[in-house]
């Protein structure tokens, strides 16, 4: 299974886990467990239409990808808020 | 006591206390966050919350308690998996004339519908896809759906408002939905291309409860009355300092009665003159009066948005509205004089009486 690091706020949506283990093929496969485990996550990192948003940046072992990226089993993502969508 | 619900660029401000005093910060939930629009739900005491994250997008989040404490997440509004568009705000909450029929306007302009006092929500396919939605363009602020007017007792009946989209009309529950653009100048389009066009910038939109055929609409440049369901419209600026603006608001108890703030022009958007004044007829818009006891009345250039002007039903009736620049203004008194509420908030973008 990949390992998808969170931080606030979403960490306090999949129940203070910072490090989640989910299994998928692709990011949007990963995230959409994640949000199966973790309901409250639903809509924050993919919108409706599964699509990374476009102020979250998702990398795969460091690389930044987008929802149809590959991911493998030992793969270790990382979600992080993008500073382009801050609030001043 | 009154509590406001006040939404702001930096989360949602619970005020208590008495209009026209100073009143007291109760709770701030959504720090960070920006807060579209709150109301809670007379029927239920349901609180609803439009909240906005720059980056993890919008999301409606709903509590029961009193005290503002433990929010939970609907599911939705969001567009199903056969329609190409995903929700960029929800710019109001609306209860509706059935138990648990609640109602969201969406940017891009859609309505959605919940059966369950607002946990899941369901697209209207009716509006969505009217033939003509190609043809919409937004306004500054989006293409939203941001008025909703039920028809007391009636769940067949409603219109909507949309930036720029016009007035929308059903009397089938949302199955159909026909146009109410008649009698509608937008001023800001060259006069050879005004006939038929769609680009209608309704700012806000409210029916009088106790003659529903009757609605009052701050539209971009001017006010409109229309006593024929939305059908049709009349201009009823005249008297006033600016037609333009952006909020308008009833007195639920007498149908010739609502409230404007007129800003200054199409460009600057700012209170005319410095001088901060809520201008109120009880003719039907055939004359207006202003009504600045308390407010600024020099060196105050402020913007009220279209959901930053809240009213009660209580007699005398209550007034609230809110500025950009974070001052939250009351009357107790239905308007004949005001007070500072509070002061010093972030951009202010809705204001209503829980």
């Amino acid at each position: 299974m990949a390992t998808v690091n969170l931080r606030a706020p979403l960490k306090d949506l999949a129940g203070g886990n910072s490090d989640v283990q989910v299994e998928g093929a692709t990011v949007g496969a990963v995230i959409q467990a994640l949000e199966k485990e973790h309901p409250k996550l639903t809509g924050w990192i993919l919108d409706e239409q599964g699509h990374v948003r476009r102020h979250v940046n998702v990398f795969v072992n460091g690389e930044r990808v987008r929802e149809d990226a590959a991911v493998q089993p030992a793969d270790r993502l990382h979600v992080l808020p993008s500073i382009s969508g801050g609030s001043p | 006591m009154t509590e406001l619900l006040v939404g702001t660029h930096k989360g949602l401000f619970a005020l208590r206390g008495t209009n026209g005093d100073p009143m007291e910060l109760a709770v701030r939930a959504f720090p960070g966050e920006t807060v579209e629009y709150a109301t809670r739900d007379p029927r239920t005491g349901r609180t609803f919350a439009s909240v906005s994250n720059g980056q993890f997008g919008p999301r409606v989040m709903f509590t029961d308690d009193p005290g503002l404490g433990e929010w939970n997440q609907a599911k939705g509004p969001a567009f199903p998996d056969d329609v190409d568009a995903a929700v960029v705000r929800t710019w109001v909450v609306t209860p509706g004339e059935i138990d648990g029929l609640l109602y969201a306007g969406v940017d891009p302009a859609a309505l959605f519908v919940s059966t369950d006092n607002g946990e899941t929500w369901e697209l209207n396919r009716g509006l969505w896809n009217v033939p003509t939605r190609p043809e919409w363009n937004p306004g500054l602020g989006g293409l939203a759906l941001h008025s909703i007017c039920p028809w007391p007792g009636d769940p067949a009946r409603l219109a909507v408002g949309i930036s720029a989209a016009g007035v929308w009309l059903s009397e089938d529950g949302g199955d159909t939905w026909r146009t109410g653009y008649t009698g509608l100048v937008p001023e800001y389009l060259p006069e050879d291309t005004r006939e038929g066009t769609h680009a209608l910038c309704v700012h806000n939109m409210r029916r009088s409860p106790v003659r529903p055929e009757r609605l009052f609409m701050q539209f971009h440049g001017s006010v409109y009355r229309s006593d024929d369901t939305g059908e049709t419209w009349s201009d009823i600026a005249t008297g006033l300092p600016d037609g333009f603006g952006f909020p308008i608001v009833l007195d639920p108890a007498d149908p010739d009665a609502a409230f404007v703030i007129p800003l200054d022009g199409m460009f600057d958007r700012a209170t005319p003159g410095g001088r901060v004044a809520v201008y109120e007829t009880r003719d039907a818009g055939a004359s207006w009066t202003a009504r600045g006891t308390g407010l600024p009345q020099k060196n105050a250039w402020l913007t009220i948005l279209r959901q930053a002007f809240g009213a009660d039903s209580g007699s005398p009736q209550s007034l609230a509205f809110g500025s950009t620049s974070g001052t939250v203004f009351a009357s107790g008194d239905g308007g004949a004089s005001w007070g500072t509420a509070f002061d010093r908030l972030p951009r202010i973008t809705s204001v209503r009486f829980a």
